[in-house]
């Protein structure tokens, strides 16, 4: 069976390589590789930035046609590009696999983590998987790494392109998220008491649709069913009330801490922890304690 | 220009759905069903674009039994002109794209706006699909649409903010949640929407999924939780757990 592992960032060799099994090759998008993660040839394009999904897609469909499966960490990236390269190679496609039950069975959520779904697919099969469901690979040794060289299309399409984020890990794989929700109130109360939590912790910031809603936290924040999905060892949510939409996005987490003045709230009972109070007064006083511990 | 907007009908994204004791499917029974809420907040800049003057009519499109009517009903009550059905029981996201892509052959449409996934089967695959299908530009999770002279501007969300693309038109849009607030459509809009055109016809394509559930399993139940009374017993907790590096 050949496996390509697409790798959209450096940092998804780890967890493809632990996806993937022995004597895959990997297709590294941008960036380049820190070590062979197992794969016997990591191919770099030589992209400096990702291009749009739909060049992207048609730039690599002659690359990754005729493989049985090419596998991807999901990201809303990974979501609009797998799907064009499966139409473009004939393969049946899946978004966010967690499981790899055969050669041909895979389990995915759906409908908000309100179930799991056992999907059977019929010949090869691109999809994207949600890291935590993956051990990593371990760094093994210096990759072997071909140079595709393959022009970037499309690229002045971009006309203001996204600023990165910088300073605080990314949420996707941070293990320890700091989440606020709605009443927060404003940016600068989300930054101070969701950020200054965070930071004290070295972990990443995250948050409800409406606190992203609302103005108070960035889009690119928001975790759950249409934002990311976190699985950090800690998740602390603050002011969150636990819709479903919010509880697809955490589920994976170790532990889950609930700070909510409302012990009734969805929440309370699905947290791990769960403490009634008022945030404001609870979070920096959480956070006093775990930064002297 | 004339817009066409892809329609899913969904059970409503608030309902609380478990899968049937014997796992053959979800157990729906006695839910409401609505617009997949992307699809709706897609088919609101739809008619936002056609009252602005840059679209002349929008067609609202839908792939399932004769259920799907009530969604494409609420579709031409919020300002579609017209709504297509079409006769389907395999609704995996490579069909649709590629009935899709018969289906813009038919029409010509200058703009594809749809959702940029649905909120039952979460596989946010068709617009990606499609344009590998009709080698039409894409541009994802759209939060912001300006058309001017012949191609649309793009405010898209990304995995680490926001960035702007410029597509030439004809181009697929997928719509995220801040893109709009779509319109109340009260009942009696509905009804009068009734005089509006709504046509069902077969399909277009023989093209058949190669993905098929076989087994909906609940999730895991996660082990009960635990209630502590101060924010120093909240912090031992924390530290029991060995969670923080
Ligand atoms: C299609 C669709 C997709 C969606 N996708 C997402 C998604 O990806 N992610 C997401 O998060 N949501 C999503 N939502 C929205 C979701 O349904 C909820 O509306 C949202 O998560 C609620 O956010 P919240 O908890 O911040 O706000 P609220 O529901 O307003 O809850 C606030 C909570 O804070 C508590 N509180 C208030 N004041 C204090 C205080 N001083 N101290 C402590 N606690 C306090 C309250 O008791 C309450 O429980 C989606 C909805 C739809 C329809």
């Amino acid at each position: 069976m050949k496996t390509i592992a697409l790798a959209l960032q450096p940092s998804d060799l780890a967890v493809l390589g632990g996806a993937c099994g022995a004597d895959s090759e990997a297709i590294l998008l941008t960036g380049a590789p820190e070590a062979s993660f197992g794969f016997t040839t990591i191919h770099c394009t030589g992209w400096e930035s990702l291009p749009p999904a739909d060049e992207a897609a048609r730039a690599l469909a002659d690359l990754v046609r005729g493989a049985d499966r090419l596998i991807a960490v999901t990201s809303m990236a990974a979501r609009e590009l797998v799907p064009g390269l499966a139409a473009h190679a004939g393969a049946a496609c899946l978004s966010d696999v967690v499981e790899i039950l055969s050669e041909t069975r895979f389990r995915r959520p759906i409908a908000a983590g309100a179930a799991f779904a056992e999907v059977e697919v019929d010949g090869p099969v691109f999809f994207t998987i949600r890291p935590s469901g993956f051990p990593a690979a371990e760094p093994t040794g210096e990759a072997s790494v071909a140079d595709l060289a393959l022009p970037a299309p499309g690229l002045e399409r971009i006309t203001v392109a996204a600023a990165r984020r910088v300073g605080r890990p990314d949420l996707a794989r941070a293990k320890v998220v700091v989440s606020g929700g709605k009443p927060l109130g404003d940016s600068e109360t989300f930054e101070r008491v969701i950020g200054g939590m965070a930071d004290a912790l070295g972990g990443a910031v995250g948050a409800t649709r409406a606190a992203v809603d609302s103005g108070i936290a960035a889009n690119e924040l928001q975790v759950g069913q249409t934002g990311k999905v976190v699985a950090p060892d800690l998740y602390i949510a603050a002011g969150i009330s636990g819709s479903t939409q919010h509880m697809a996005g955490i589920k994976d987490s170790k532990v889950i801490v609930a700070i909510n003045k409302d012990a009734d709230a969805p929440i309370c009972s699905q947290a791990d922890l769960v403490l009634v109070a008022d945030l404001f007064e609870a979070v920096p006083a959480l956070q006093k304690l775990l930064a002297s511990r | 220009m004339l817009i066409l907007v892809p329609i899913k009908r969904v059970v409503d994204p608030y309902a609380v759905v478990r899968p049937l004791p014997d796992g053959s499917g979800m157990d729906t029974a006695g839910q409401k069903f609505d617009i997949n809420p992307f699809d709706e907040i897609a088919l609101e800049e739809a008619v936002r674009l056609k009252e602005a003057g840059s679209a002349d009519r929008i067609v609202a499109v839908s792939w399932g039994g004769s259920e799907c009517e009530d969604q494409l009903r609420k579709a031409l009550a919020m300002g579609a002109d017209e709504a297509l059905l079409f006769e389907a029981e395999d609704l995996d996201p490579s069909v649709i794209a590629a009935e899709l892509q018969a289906l813009v052959a038919e029409l010509q449409p200058g703009l594809i706006l749809m959702g940029k996934q649905d909120t039952d089967t979460d596989h946010g695959q068709t617009p990606p699909m499609l344009a590998a299908l009709t080698g039409l530009p894409l541009a994802s999770y759209a939060a912001r649409i300006t058309i001017s002279g012949g191609s649309a501007e793009v405010v898209r969300e990304t995995d680490s903010g926001e960035e702007t693309v410029t597509v030439p038109l004809p181009a697929i849009i997928s719509a995220d949640l801040r893109l709009n607030e779509p319109r109340y459509i009260a009942l009696p809009g509905i009804i009068k929407a009734r005089s509006k055109p709504l046509t069902r016809r077969d399909r277009l394509t023989t093209a058949a999924g190669r993905t098929r559930v076989v087994a909906y399993a609940p999730p895991p139940d996660r082990e009960p939780g635990r209630r502590v009374a101060s924010v120093e017993e909240l912090a031992e907790a924390i530290q029991a757990k060995g969670v923080l590096a």
